[in-house]
């Protein structure tokens, strides 16, 4: 299954950043709060770009925040 | 609600209401019958001339009162657009264009199968609003499903 092999902490980010909220993210990474929501969801698989811009802004590597799960689902 | 969707079904809805008005006052006492093959491109060729800035038109002012009627009712900004809305639109888009290819394709048949002038016009018409029915609903789904 090609769908949601990508998953991200992103939620977890957000409360040890002291519940940092969905707008404040998405302002500082320039996008729509229903962007981030839609990540968080799995809806949304971002641009390289804008994933790193989101571990930017929690100041991890790209691969604390977003992982890929290579493993069929069948 | 989002702001995406909500401006998805007002497309949506714009997309429906101002042909449907446009056409039914045109068609309202069906001006077209009895007219020759010259007289039809005529009055073809104006219908859908004057239809083309009136439709502008609608959709600009009926985006205005949904921008102002939304904000007022919710306090919510209005959402600039990321690259989640930029694919959204684009995949929608590729979409509608080939519906909007095939009614283009299907009128074209219709002067190759000897239908009157009529058939052609009323083809791309057609292919033109559903195109957009598919489109915006489309979106909708999009942002509301994902993708």
């Amino acid at each position: 299954m090609a769908k949601h092999k990508i998953s991200n902490k992103i939620r977890t980010l957000r409360f040890m950043r002291g519940e940092m909220t969905q707008q404040q993210l998405a302002e500082q990474v320039d996008v729509t709060r229903q962007t981030i929501v839609a990540i968080e969801k799995g809806k949304y698989s971002p641009s390289l770009e804008l994933a790193f811009r989101i571990a930017q802004v929690f100041e991890v590597p790209l691969h604390e925040v977003f992982s890929y799960d290579d493993k069929d689902a069948s | 609600m989002s702001y995406q969707e909500k401006r998805s079904l007002v497309n949506l809805i714009s997309a429906i209401i101002v042909p449907g008005i446009y056409f039914w006052f045109v068609f309202s006492d069906s001006p077209e019958i009895g007219l020759n093959t010259d007289e039809l491109l005529k009055f073809w060729g104006t219908t859908m001339i004057t239809y083309i800035p009136i439709a502008i038109v609608a959709r600009i002012v009926i985006h205005i009162l949904f921008g102002i009627s939304n904000a007022i009712l919710t306090k919510e900004k209005m959402d600039k657009m990321d690259e989640r809305d930029r694919i959204i639109e684009l995949k929608s888009k590729n979409i509608g264009q080939a519906i909007f290819g095939i009614g283009l394709v299907s009128a074209m048949a219709t002067q190759a199968l000897d239908y009157s002038v009529t058939a052609l016009f009323a083809c791309i018409i057609i292919g033109g609003v559903v195109s957009e029915i598919f489109e915006n609903s489309l979106q909708l789904r999009f942002y509301r499903r994902g993708f």
